[in-house]
């Protein structure tokens, strides 16, 4: 798919424009010039996460935080429904003569509430960040390089969308190339 | 010495070898899964399943005839099941540690040994689970410990601490197996990438679900293990002070204590370590990983072991101070008298000799440093504290209030290969997992390089400090003289 330097095919449209950098100075720096041009649909994509590239990529915070609360408050009060109803309410299970059920037997119910909130609060983190990530996503344009397999190793990269309003295949190359990219590839798909 | 240096110093030493490159990591640690396994992996293969085949033996015939196969009987009803079953949950502790708390306090040196850490921790819950699984006598209605709907339309008793239990120790398995399989994303990822074969790219391809080092994705995934670490925190703490319940709530002299739950925790992280420490040091012989695993991440450890050493012996100390303070006689008679001189003395002398005055060693440089040293301490610390499970345990229920009731537990054949079994289940699956998977998380390793951190050199450009650089390259510790 690599089609710098070759003949041109017209029934090929670029989907991503990806440029390899050598060391995470580079591409933090090139990242901010990326963001200050107005791009949106763009990304990094680093070995490793690179210490302030959510502000060189002028992104905010991340939403997680939110969605783990959430399943945190459904873990403790489904915890104490279940507890309740099952020892207190379906069939009371009267101990030392202690009734089964809230207020009662709130004291020995700590264990299980703290057990299933922080178990809800995993589950929510694991699969929130999937789902915010939309992965999984075995599919995707940047893949098609061979190139990019060097950003799980030592190279980083960052990716220009062609659906992106300000994409335009010649500006959008020479602004990665000024930026000091090491290589600069336009990936393309059969458009027909 | 300035009271900030110890703390600067852990941050600005070398946490790899002075001189790798990213690629020098990526390649010590994939190359493992790449290149046929050496003959020691093969050796140590070979000799574990064989004790998980031992293990199959022992429980199918414990399933065909029930728990009378065991020396469990009265009035020692609880033995090797439940010491080994706390035993393998402490082991499990410290992964949990090293992972979780570590990351929080930002203890970068954890990179080496996190991945390792956390799948003992699995694998080591996972042997922990058997036991309670095997141990109800009738495996077929095992169910009646989950709150699931039976024909007898009834639910489990939750003031039992004994259900309690289930829960702790069945979360702490699914939040550490979320923990662990979250951090190896990423490298499952670079294996992907590196992938030489079709095959081997669908496998670990479809286990890295697509992902491709997005820094929209890195953030969530830096708050996802965040907010992990910071849950698994006080879960790790839950668990072994729930484990301590299931006996602290019960009127057995031995086992009616409050220091129980703090107690439990400190003896699962020191044995955690132990065990951390025996298979780091023969993954690290076996595949050469010394560019990785550092002496100074053995000798930290060793740091540990002799701190959580010390607590174990504090809560030894308070038990005898309270039985004696008590002045309840069975108090007495069990602490004082039972333990140290009753039948199972030699078992006493394991737990205080391997815990107690073994790790003193680690006051010296010169034993802190020595791979000798140290594998022979931290398999005896793994003995010691499976001592300490059976003395509680065992010692505690053989001689209770009644001279008539007292009697003595001897294991049997099938006690024996049940337990020695699980150390081959747990080591054939550490050895799968060694052989498969990447045993240091590279990602974090290469996060920690000087070179990761995008403001290298231009302290150097701007003249500010020349020392900067050469401190983030490693050379010297930033602030030393």
């Amino acid at each position: 798919m690599e089609t710098s330097g070759k003949e041109h095919d017209a029934r090929m449209a670029p989907t991503v424009i990806l440029a390899e950098f050598d060391s995470a100075r580079d591409v933090l720096h090139a990242a901010e010039k990326v963001r200050d041009a107005g791009y949106v649909r763009w990304d990094t994509h680093t070995p490793f996460p690179v210490h302030g590239m959510d502000k060189a990529m002028g992104l905010g915070d991340s939403r997680l935080g939110w969605i783990v609360i959430t399943c945190a408050l459904i873990g403790l009060s489904g915890a104490f429904v279940m507890m309740h109803w099952m020892n207190g309410i379906d069939y009371p299970l009267i101990i030392g003569d202690k009734p089964g059920g809230a207020p009662g037997t709130l004291p020995s119910m700590v264990p299980i509430l703290f057990e299933l909130t922080v178990l809800l609060s995993a589950f929510g983190a694991v699969f929130g960040m999937l789902g915010l990530n939309r992965l999984p996503q075995h599919h995707h344009p940047v893949f098609e390089s061979d190139r990019f397999r060097a950003a799980s190793d030592d190279k980083f990269f960052i990716s220009i969308e062609a659906d992106d309003p300000k994409f335009d295949v010649d500006k959008t190359k020479s602004l990665l190339e000024k930026a000091h990219a090491a290589h600069v590839e336009v990936l393309e798909e059969d458009a027909s | 010495m300035a009271y900030w240096e110890p703390i600067r110093a852990l941050d600005e030493m070398p946490l790899v070898k002075p001189g790798s490159t990213f690629k020098d990591i990526t390649h010590d640690i994939s190359v493992v899964s790449e290149k046929p396994a050496p003959r020691g992996w093969w050796a140590c293969f070979l000799l574990a399943s064989t004790f998980t085949g031992i293990f199959t033996v022992s429980v199918a015939y414990l399933f065909y005839r029930g728990v009378g196969v065991w020396g469990n009987t009265a009035p020692v009803y609880w033995a090797w099941d439940i010491t080994n079953f706390v035993w393998w949950v402490g082991i499990g502790h410290a992964g949990t540690l090293i992972s979780a708390i570590l990351f929080i306090f930002r203890q970068r040196w954890r990179t080496g040994i996190n991945r390792f850490a956390e799948a003992m921790t699995i694998f080591a819950v996972i042997c922990a689970l058997i036991f309670p699984g095997i141990h109800v006598g009738r495996v077929w209605v095992v169910y009646y410990m989950f709150p699931l709907p039976n024909q007898m339309s009834l639910w489990p008793n939750f003031k039992s601490p004994l259900i309690w239990d289930l829960f702790a120790v069945g979360t702490y398995f699914t939040v550490s197996l979320l923990f662990w399989y979250t951090g190896l994303i990423p490298d499952l990822a670079t294996l992907r990438d590196r992938s030489m074969t079709k095959w081997r790219q669908r496998i670990y391809g479809f286990f890295a679900l697509g992902w491709r080092g997005s820094n929209r994705h890195w953030r969530n995934y830096e708050r996802a293990y965040l907010i992990l670490a910071a849950i698994s925190t006080p879960l790790v703490l839950s668990v072994h002070s729930v484990v301590s319940m299931d006996f602290a709530t019960s009127v057995i002299p031995g086992w009616h204590t409050t220091i129980f739950p703090p107690y439990f925790v400190a003896g699962a992280v020191f044995s955690g370590f132990a065990m951390v420490e025996t298979v780091l040091l023969i993954a690290r012989a076996v595949f050469k990983l010394d560019r990785v695993v550092t002496m100074r991440h053995l000798e930290l450890m060793n740091k540990f072991l002799l701190l959580t050493s010390l607590l174990v012996g504090y809560a030894y100390a308070m038990e005898f101070f309270m039985a004696w303070y008590s002045g309840n006689e069975y108090e007495m008679a069990h602490f004082l008298h039972n333990r140290p001189t009753g039948p199972y003395w030699w078992a006493w002398l394991w737990m205080v000799i391997p815990n107690c005055l073994v790790p003193h060693l680690y006051w010296f440089k010169r034993f802190r440093t020595s791979i000798p040293v140290m594998f022979v301490v931290s398999i005896l610390i793994n003995i010691g504290m499976w001592f300490e499970r059976f003395v509680i345990i065992v010692s505690s229920l053989n001689r209770d209030f009644l001279p008539s009731s007292w009697g003595l537990f001897r294991p049997t054949i099938i006690d024996i290969g049940t337990f020695t079994g699980t150390i081959g289940v747990f080591f054939t699956l550490f050895l799968l997992f060694m052989r498969w998977l990447p045993m240091v998380s590279m990602t974090e390793v290469k996060g920690t390089m000087p070179e990761a951190d995008p403001h290298l050199h231009e302290h150097e450009t701007k003249g500010e400090k020349a020392e900067d650089a050469a401190a983030a390259a490693g050379l010297v510790p930033e602030g030393a003289e």
